[in-house]
Parts: C-alpha cells; structure tokens; sequence
C-alpha cells in the first residue's frame, strides 16, 4: 500500500475521535493525499495555497487555541524553507505542531534537486522541543500515527509518499514512540537504519548471514530523542556500528549515533549516507546507486567494518 | 482627562521604567503604540488577568515584538503580574524578555519577534476561534517596516480571501525602521491600498487620538465579512519630547538615569 494512503486512512480515523486534530495543506493536497480529508472535514482542513511560512505559523496560531494541526508539503518546504518559522514559533514557543514531510532525500526521484533533501534532519535536530522520525513502510506510519498525534509536542515525520513496499508484518507489529526496532538479534555488528533504505538494510542482514556474519538490526523510526539504550546496548554487543540512512552524512542518524557512541562508548563506526552531494534527478534506484545506498553498499561497508575490527 | 488618556500615560511611565531597568532598549516603538494598547486593554479587549488562558478570551498578536516592554507595562498595569517583573526586563532568567514570548509571559498571547511571523499567527488564532466557535477578537499590530517582510502578504492575502472579520490588524505607521524611515529604505505606502488590494476593509487614523482608535476599533468589530486594518499614523518616541526629536536613532536607544528623570517629569 502507499504510505500516504495508509496515513490519510489513519488520519481520518483519529479526527473521527479527536475532534481537535485539523490539517493543513500548501497546495499540495491533491500530491500528499489528503484530499478525502477535505471532503469528509471541510472545516477542520485549510488549504492556505501556496505559502508554506503562512501554513506553519497559522498551524501555531491553531496550536496556541488547543488544536492539533498537521501542516504537509515536500519535505524542502517544509523545512528548510520553513526553518525560522518552526525555530521561532514552533520550537522556541513550545507548540504542538506535527509536521508532515513528504519525499524526503532520494525518494524526491524525478522532483529531485530543488525538491530533495539531505539536511532536513540535521536541521530538525537541532532544534530543541522537536520529535524528529523517519517512517519506513505504511504499516509503521500506521501504528507510528496515533502516537504522533498523542506526543504534547511537536513532531517532524519524513515519509514517501508513494513507497509500497513493505517491511514489517501488518498483524504482529507494534510501534513505541522513541523505541528502536529490533529486526534481527547479532553479535558481529550493529546496524542502525531509519526510513525507506531500512529495507535494503534488512536484505543486507540477510546477505551478511550467508557470508557468516551476524548482523543485529536496529530500525530507528525516531532519530531524535535517540534510543540510547538501545544504540549502546547493542554498540557493546557488537563493537562495531553501521548508519544507513537517506541523508546528509552531516547532522542525521550517523551524528545522532556517533555523538552518542564518542561519548559513552568509542567504537569503530561508518555511514552509509550521503557524502556532501548535492542533490538530482533520477529514479530511485538510479539514486540509490549514484549515492551508494544500495544493499550492496550496505554489504560492503558491514564487511569492511566487521573485517577492521578483527584485525 | 479620559481614563485611557490615564492608562497610556502609565504606560508610557511604566514602559521606561522597565528599559530603564537595563539602561536601553526599544523605546521609540514601544512608546508609539502605548495609545493603541491604553484603548485597547480599556475599552475593547477580553479578558481575565487571574486566569489569562482563560477560554474565549481575546487575543492579542504583537508582531512587532521587540516592543514588548509597552505590552508588559500594560500587562503589568491590568494586573497580569506583578509591577516588579518590569524591573527584570532581559535578565538571566527573566519572565520578560524584549521580544514577547508566550511561553514566559502571563497575558502575552504569541511569541513574536522573528517580524513577518504575527500576522499568519494571528490568522491562525482566527481560524481556530472561529471553528471553536467562541466569538473572540483577535487582534494583530504591526510595524510598518515590519510589512516589507514577504510573509506578511502571504497572511493578508489569506485573510482576506477567507474573510476572517474576526481580525483586526494595526499599522503602527511611525515612518521608521532601523536604516532609516521607510521612505528612504524601502517605501511601504500606500499601507491602505495595499491591505485593501488583499481584501481588508481600511482606517487610517492618528494612533494617539483616543477617540478615533475607539472609532476605528469599534467599527471593525461590527465587520461582517472582511478583515479589517487600521493603520495610525504615531511618532515614534511618542510622549517624551526628546525621544520623538531623536529622530530614527529612537529605535534603540539608552534610557539612562538623567533620561528616566527627565521623562518621568514630561510624563506627570
């Protein structure tokens, strides 16, 4: 299933309960899927045209009045367009305010370089007050939604719109709010993923057990607040941890978990991300091999880590 | 003398007291707009300053934020906190810093600061009021430098489409910003036309006659359809000879010991 479809079915469920969830759109409606909301809210959901700083601080104003307001657009815009109207009256000012990110990095493809964003988490991250995540597959927007929308604060989601393929089990998954997920239990190495490369993370793991190495696998839906415990907890396991991720190498999952790791637990560590590249056009696996984001990558990188550790 | 006339007066004094607790500070716009929130806290606005989140209350969004002293002169004077705060005005750990904040301050209704921000703010506060249905007011202010930020014009042109007649925007039309007056740096006039041009209902008034703010305010409460905007033409420094001689240097500028005495003398 799409993500967007599951996230706008979640939607509508939730503001069937919750009758102070309301959401905005910056004439991107009709792109992120939320038009159904429309028809079946029509006043709880603004479309403010296009003017993504007038949706954020009237998001604020909807937030300081007690409701909870879901802005969308593409992720830049949302962003780094955006990023002194969430420093200001979102972070700064303490407000609910969820944030809905849509095509972030890579999965931009053909909208791709002035729509692509590898710093948008590096940014996020360094505002205080803001849950920041990165969604994998529907089933995990799914769970992830109700707590988004319970979390007293504001939260920045990164999701593809369009992605189908999914990863985890729609009977059996559960999601926590700032919990990792462990895919798979390993002693050899760490890997530490978030958002829609987590799946060729978990084809990865699968590559690496036929060679002999046991991979444990942690899916970081929410990169900020990390989930230390879980990153160290593994970190001393392993002796060895490898970030995969659709972003910056600068300020995303990897700062995350090395600024964690240099502090309590020094230890080998690389990065499957993008290195100070900018962005472009292309499908997604064009993209993902231009930037080194494919499971081999990800293979390769594991070996190398797991090979500099036994030496 | 009328009470409002009174309560700007206070204002003012209050308002100096306060940035002379720091020796300087954003006195020229701060002492421009005391009439406008003596009218407004007076005779116009809603609210309860033992509970001030009370619900349905009016709301009000200073966007030009960095006259904030002015709002907790008046906050302090209706009895939001103690007069004593004024005298911690940005402090380590103050509940007032110069630039409002919602978080810190009971009473101030948005954080602002970061200009062009307010207005889409206080589009918002209008939307919300209106889906929760709890007839409030809610009213913006303005600088007119302020309106060379874009931002501003994305608010206005949505408020005006949508009609939101629960909104009052003021243009504190002091003719002046940082660089120089507006004129010079960037000309904003017609303020009027443009407001008008995005749908709003207009008023130009003098912003330190009491009786045309009431007049404008109390007319743009009984809107029916639009926004309404009110720009006042004011004197930066308003009240203080030698502040409103200052010329654009009033913007920030010192309140020192002799200045505070001398102002408290011209404020009696």
């Amino acid at each position: 299933m799409e993500l967007r479809k599951a996230y706008v079915a979640k939607l509508l469920e939730l503001m069937q309960k919750n009758k102070k969830i309301v959401i905005l759109d910056a004439d991107l409606a009709a792109a992120g899927g939320t038009k159904p909301i429309y028809q079946q809210f029509p006043k709880r959901a603004f479309d403010v045209g296009i003017a993504e700083s007038n949706m954020t601080c009237m998001a604020v104003g909807m937030s300081a009045y007690g409701y909870i307001p879901f802005i969308h657009s593409f992720a830049p815009f949302c962003s780094r367009r955006n990023f002194d109207q969430i420093a200001v009256s979102i972070s700064y000012s303490e407000q609910n305010v969820k944030i809905m990110a849509f095509d972030p990095g890579i999965t931009a493809t053909s909208n791709g370089g002035t729509h692509m964003t590898f710093e948008d988490v590096a940014m996020m991250r360094a505002l205080p007050n803001i849950v920041v995540m990165d969604i994998v597959d529907w089933v995990q927007m799914r769970e992830a939604l109700p707590q988004i929308a319970n979390h007293k604060g504001s939260v920045y989601v990164r999701m593809a719109r369009k992605q189908t393929e999914q990863l985890f089990d729609e009977n059996t998954y559960r999601f926590k709010l700032g919990k990792a997920d462990k895919l798979s239990e390993g002693k050899d190495i760490t890997i530490i993923s978030t958002g829609c490369l987590t799946i060729d993370a978990s084809r990865a793991v699968q590559r690496l057990k036929e060679q002999g190495i046991n991979a444990e696998l942690l899916c970081m839906a929410t990169i900020k607040p990390l989930d230390e415990q879980a990153v160290l907890q593994s970190a001393k396991k392993t002796n060895a941890v490898l970030t995969v991720e659709n972003h910056s190498v600068h300020g995303g999952l990897y700062s995350a978990v090395t600024e964690l790791l240099s502090r309590e637990y020094p230890c080998r560590c690389d990065a499957v991300a993008v290195y100070d590249r900018i962005s472009q056009v292309g499908s997604l696996n064009d993209l993902k091999r231009d930037y080194h984001l494919t499971e081999q990558d990800i293979v390769d990188k594991a070996v190398a880590l797991v090979n500099s550790k036994r030496k | 003398m009328s009470y409002t006339l009174t309560t700007a007066r206070e204002i003012r004094q209050l308002t100096l007291r306060c940035i002379h607790s720091q020796g300087s500070g954003h006195v020229g716009g701060s002492l421009s707009i005391a009439d406008l929130l003596a009218v407004l806290y007076d005779k116009f606005m809603k609210y309860d300053s033992t509970q001030p989140d009370m619900q349905g209350r009016d709301r009000l969004v200073l966007s030009k934020g960095h006259s904030g002293p002015a709002l907790y002169a008046t906050l302090a004077l209706k009895g939001f906190f103690p007069v004593e705060w004024l005298d911690t005005l940005n402090r380590l750990g103050t509940r007032l810093p110069s630039h409002c904040n919602m978080v810190l301050t009971p009473g101030v209704d948005m954080t602002a600061g970061s200009l062009g921000q307010g207005l889409s703010c206080a589009c918002g506060l209008a939307v919300a009021s209106k889906l929760s249905r709890d007839k409030a007011h809610i009213y913006c202010i303005l600088g007119d430098g302020e309106l060379q930020e874009g931002q501003n014009w994305e608010a206005a042109m949505y408020a005006g489409a949508k009609g939101l007649n629960n909104l009052t925007v003021f243009v504190d039309a002091n003719g002046m910003q940082i660089d120089g007056t507006t004129k010079e740096v960037v000309n904003v006039e017609d303020i009027g036309k443009k407001f008008r041009a995005f749908g709003f209902d207009i008023a130009r008034v003098n912003g330190h006659d009491h009786e045309q703010l009431s007049d404008a305010i109390a007319k743009a409460l009984k809107s029916k359809k639009r926004p309404v905007c009110i720009v006042m033409d004011t004197i930066k420094g308003k009240g203080v000879d030698f502040y409103e001689q200052m010329g654009i240097a009033v913007h920030s500028t010192s309140c020192n010991d002799e200045q505070y005495e001398q102002a408290m003398q011209l404020l009696k």
